[in-house]
């Protein structure tokens, strides 16, 4: 026990931290932000430096129901230092309404993700999720005086507990039908062959799943809860959990069901008929979209879509791309998000609307350019970054042999390339709006921005090698 | 060769200029635009110079294993290095041409051309199938905000035509080198040029290349992209456009789709004439109706890189010869035509043909250049294009004969569009006052159209200087396509392969123009 206790020390900062977070709130006020922000962040800093020092562990504890292994640490390292960024830029963005709160309450949600990402066990795993989930619906109400956030909020929590209750009601099946709850445990018996009631199973767990990631048909939330929540609240969301979810599916399908036999037949369709509902979807709901962070919101789902291609071919291969696109989709979603926040009309407000965009490169060419970058990125478009890991995604699925889907998904990534550059052309082409839009001037959000566009620009390829050796660590644990 | 990585410094120098011309004011950022581009000229006539003919079929060969799963390899064969020649000799005068009539966001414009530059040159000189992708793809991105930025009244529908037809046609592509890296298990052009494709997968494989090369050249009947393009891009855009990029295209057919898939190459022969045949003679007609200058020469395009296709496929040493020698020719000679009609446009501001008239009379030097470019665009001995044209046609005319009837009289028809646009525009009466109004050409255009125009009558005139280096690899792909070569309906007797003597023929079929 005590063992195991050495080996979950970045859960355990996080516990800590999140709790001294809150109390420093509490006894010191919410006016001392620079204070509980610096323990956040420290907090973070802290359990990510741990879950470098663990790396190479290949253990489960406590018996059996939480792994820590190099694929959890992958994707925790990914949720840390995206939550990082988002306790970060809150102050300026919050400004008065700012409150410890905000800080703890992400620590508390990476501390879910990050056992989203390392469970074993379907009770770890919904553990985990409510956690994140509960943390979740508290931050997309946080501006409690805000119709807006406070119907995000109640949106999401309503749809959110649906979902919970169908993940838990296919988790009720699998446990009923293969007398297990380890991960291990239910491999087992679906070697042995799918009855009808493990299908149920499957079918109710992915359907869950799927709310989390957002993935066509269980999307519906996604829009109104990022375009309602506070902007930083949505980077958050866009960020993050995504990751956790994504690591989540992928280690219950390839741990859980299997990534061969019987199990696969069963999933891998659901994952292929999910990959191009969201892609198709994603990108046809954003043509007209009119508010920037609804179309970044069909963005993701369309991104996710695209993961899912790589997770369907259900290979070390697939896996592997879908931890690449984890990191790279994180960087430009992150990005893109910092640019929305950074604008400003004259009154100080946030600028939401695309229209308003008009002419922004010759009023703020860096800004413009970086999001331009951000956005081809997104519609990988070579040279940008992002076009390496949708190919690794396709690559995996035609060494998978899923030629027709491959095919499918790129023919119909080019209705996403449309709206993509419809915003390039309303920042590049049209004449400047009328309303000046300035930039908030952050430092931290203008660095933040500044790197990760640099990053997606060329410097990214020089990573590739780097990159594919951590995936590959980290996707071998599960095969 | 020598230890100087010259093609990745032929990249960098661009790359670097074009960084910093977009922190630099107007005219700080012309020059070194102009500066960047001529040290590239400079180190492509190295290149060129250098070049050991007859020696490897890849020389200045570079190697970095930077990105784990593809390498960063460079290297050039004699096509190649033409073309890097041909880019980067159109790239200065490109510059020179938008030095007055570009006035807003300069700097940025300027950035945007030197990235072209940097990856028309990475396109040509990629070793490596991803790296050639990547560069091949990342086109899209300078040419979308040039037509968009710099473009004339349609520019943003134009622009988003050109990005998503050229996008369509190139994820298929990826999704074939995909298929490909899997078969042949290696990235490296060189290596895939040699291996052999089961023929069944060639099929997709050639299929999925052709849509994306064929929208990029482009082929009749996905060319529609090209005539908004040309006509909407600002002078230099088309000149790049017209110049480089539509080689692009053929470049890929002779780099990848004839080496790589020969059985299907050569079971796609007939779609390839068909096309090429159509193309020839609708785009043709169509010209000859066109009320838009731009227009009438975008057509025009679309009717040489037809000639180009059809001589490729004619799997035969005249016929990829005279296809590359039209690539390069059609280079130069649209190049300037496009900046025929820019000097014209500077000073009117319109390109209705029937807005102008009498140019002869108060615009002489302009009018001898622009009968040198029509000339030449018609295929008159003497002219780069005739040299070209003949090449091709003789080797189609081994291949198919009635592809070559069918070709010819595009070259006719191509005479009389070209004819009719130089009556309507230099000749006639000087009748409108603004017409009246317009000085002759100003020195700066003087320095454009005087290479343009000694490289068009150097082609013409002695054309092996481009033919030579070339002509090892022809025969490399050549051989490397007999096996597969379907017999031709020509039934020549006896022909002698060494047609080393162009200026002979080239008398004997004067008549025939």
């Amino acid at each position: 026990m005590t063992g195991d206790l050495a080996l979950i020390w970045p859960e355990l900062i996080l516990t800590i931290g999140g709790l001294v977070t809150l109390m420093l709130g509490a006894f010191a006020g919410d006016r001392q932000v620079g204070l509980y922000q610096f323990a956040a962040l420290l907090t973070l800093a802290a359990a990510g430096a741990a879950v470098v020092a663990l790396s190479g562990t290949d253990a489960a504890v406590f018996s059996g129901t939480l792994a820590v292994d190099g694929f959890g640490g992958f994707a925790k390292l990914i949720i840390y230092g995206a939550s990082l960024i988002c306790i970060a830029v809150a102050p300026r963005y919050f400004g008065a309404a700012m409150r410890a709160e905000y800080s703890a309450l992400i620590l508390f949600a990476a501390l879910g993700m990050g056992i989203m990402a390392s469970s074993r066990d379907l009770m770890t795993l919904y553990v985990g999720l409510e956690l994140n989930s509960l943390a979740s619906y508290v931050l997309a109400s946080f501006l409690r005086g805000d119709d807006r956030s406070s119907e995000a909020g109640l949106k999401y929590f309503v749809l959110g507990a649906l979902a919970s209750g169908i993940l838990l009601f296919g988790i009720s099946l699998l446990y009923g039908f293969s007398g297990t709850t380890d991960f291990a445990g239910v491999a087992t018996a679906m070697a042995g062959g799918i009855d009808i009631g493990l299908l149920f199973g499957i079918v109710f767990v992915i359907s869950g799943l799927a709310f989390k990631i957002s993935a066509v048909p269980f999307h519906m939330w996604t829009p109104d809860v990022y375009e309602g929540a506070p902007t930083p609240v949505t980077t958050f969301f866009a960020s993050a959990p995504k990751v956790a979810a994504m690591a989540l599916l992928t280690r219950v399908l390839i741990e859980a069901m299997g990534a061969a036999g019987p199990a696969l037949a069963a999933w891998q369709q659901i994952i292929i008929f999910l990959a191009l509902a969201s892609i198709i979807l994603g990108a046809v709901g954003a043509i007209g979209q009119k508010n920037i962070k609804r179309l970044l919101a069909y963005s993701s789902i369309n991104n996710v879509g695209f993961m899912l291609i790589g997770l369907a071919a259900g290979t070390q291969q697939g896996v592997e791309a879908v931890l690449t696109y984890l990191l790279v989709y994180v960087v430009t979603t992150i990005g893109a998000f910092l640019f929305v926040m950074q604008l400003r009309d004259a009154d100080g407000r946030m600028v939401e609307s695309i229209p308003a965009y008009a002419g922004l490169s010759k009023r703020q060419p860096g800004l413009a350019a970086a999001m331009a970058v951000f956005l081809f990125s997104l519609a990988a478009i070579p040279p940008l970054f992002g076009f390496w890991p949708k190919y690794l995604v396709f690559e995996a699925a035609v060494n998978a042999g899923l030629v027709p889907l491959a095919v499918a998904g790129v023919v119909v990534s080019v209705i996403g390339a449309f709206y993509y550059i419809a915003i390039v052309k309303t920042m590049f082409f049209d004449e400047e709006a009328e309303m000046a839009i300035r930039s908030d001037g952050s430092r931290t959000e203008g660095a933040v921005i500044t790197v990760s566009a640099l990053w997606l620009s060329l410097v990214g390829f020089l990573f590739i090698p780097m990159l594919a050796a951590a995936a590959q660590s980290a996707a071998s644990v599960l095969f | 060769m020598s230890g100087l990585p010259i093609l990745s410094l032929m990249l960098a120098i661009p790359a670097v200029a074009a960084i910093l011309c977009l922190f630099l004011e107007a005219r700080p950022a012309r020059l070194v635009a102009l500066a960047a581009t001529l040290v590239d000229l400079a180190l492509a006539i190295a290149l060129w110079a250098n070049f050991d003919i007859g020696g490897a079929q890849w020389q200045f060969v570079e190697r970095a294993d930077l990105f784990g799963r593809f390498q960063w390899a460079l290297g050039v064969d004699g096509v190649a290095m033409m073309l890097i020649v041909l880019s980067t000799f159109l790239m200065p005068l490109c510059i020179l041409a938008s030095w007055e009539s570009i006035k807003q966001r300069v700097g940025l414009y300027m950035a945007m051309f030197l990235i072209m530059e940097v990856i028309m040159i990475g396109v040509f000189a990629a070793q490596d199938l991803l790296l050639f992708y990547i560069f091949f793809e990342g086109v899209l991105i300078p040419m979308y905000l040039i037509i968009g930025i710099w473009g004339g009244q349609n520019r943003i529908y134009a622009s988003f035509k050109f990005f998503l037809y050229t996008l369509l046609g190139s994820v298929l592509m990826l999704l074939a080198m995909i298929a490909m890296i899997r078969e042949a298990g290696t990235t490296e052009i060189p290596v895939l040029m040699n291996y052999d494709f089961p023929p069944e997968m060639q099929t997709w494989l050639w299929l999925a290349f052709f849509a994306s090369m064929a929208v990029k050249m482009p082929m009749w009947p996905v060319h529609t992209w090209l005539p908004d393009a040309h006509v909407q891009a600002p002078t230099a855009g088309s000149m790049i456009l017209a110049g480089v990029l539509l080689k692009m295209g053929s470049y890929g057919f002779l780099r990848f789709m004839m080496p790589m898939f020969p059985d299907a190459s050569a079971q796609f022969m007939w779609l390839v004439f068909a096309l090429s045949m159509v193309a020839v003679v609708y785009t043709s007609l169509v010209a000859l109706v066109q009320s838009d200058m731009k227009k009438l020469i975008a057509y025009s395009s679309v009717a040489h890189m037809a000639i180009v296709t059809a001589g490729l496929y004619a799997f035969n040493q005249q016929g990829i010869e005279g296809a590359l020698i039209v690539m390069l020719s059609h280079g130069v000679v649209s190049a300037a035509l496009f900046f025929c009609v820019g000097v014209i446009y500077d000073r009117l501001h319109t390109r209705e043909i029937s807005r102008y008239g009498g140019l002869a009379v108060n615009m002489p030097a302009y009018s001898l250049f622009f009968m040198l470019f029509t000339m030449a665009s018609i295929g008159l001995p003497g002219t780069s294009g005739f040299v070209g044209e003949f090449l091709s046609l003789a080797g189609i005319y081994e291949a198919s004969s009635w592809t070559a009837f069918v070709c010819t009289t595009g070259i006719i028809l191509g005479a009389a569009y070209m004819l009719y646009l130089y009556r309507r525009i230099v000749f006639g009466e000087l009748t409108k006052d603004d017409v009246k109004a317009m000085p002759d050409i100003t020195p700066r255009e003087w320095a454009i159209f005087v290479p343009l125009a000694a490289v068009a009558l150097w082609m013409g005139v002695y054309p092996e200087s481009f033919l030579a280096p070339m002509r090892g690899d022809v025969t490399t792909v050549v051989a490397r396509l007999a096996p597969a070569k379907p017999e031709g309906d020509a039934r020549l007797t006896a022909g002698k392969p060494e047609a080393a003597a162009p200026h002979g023929e080239a008398h004997h079929a004067g008549g025939v123009q």
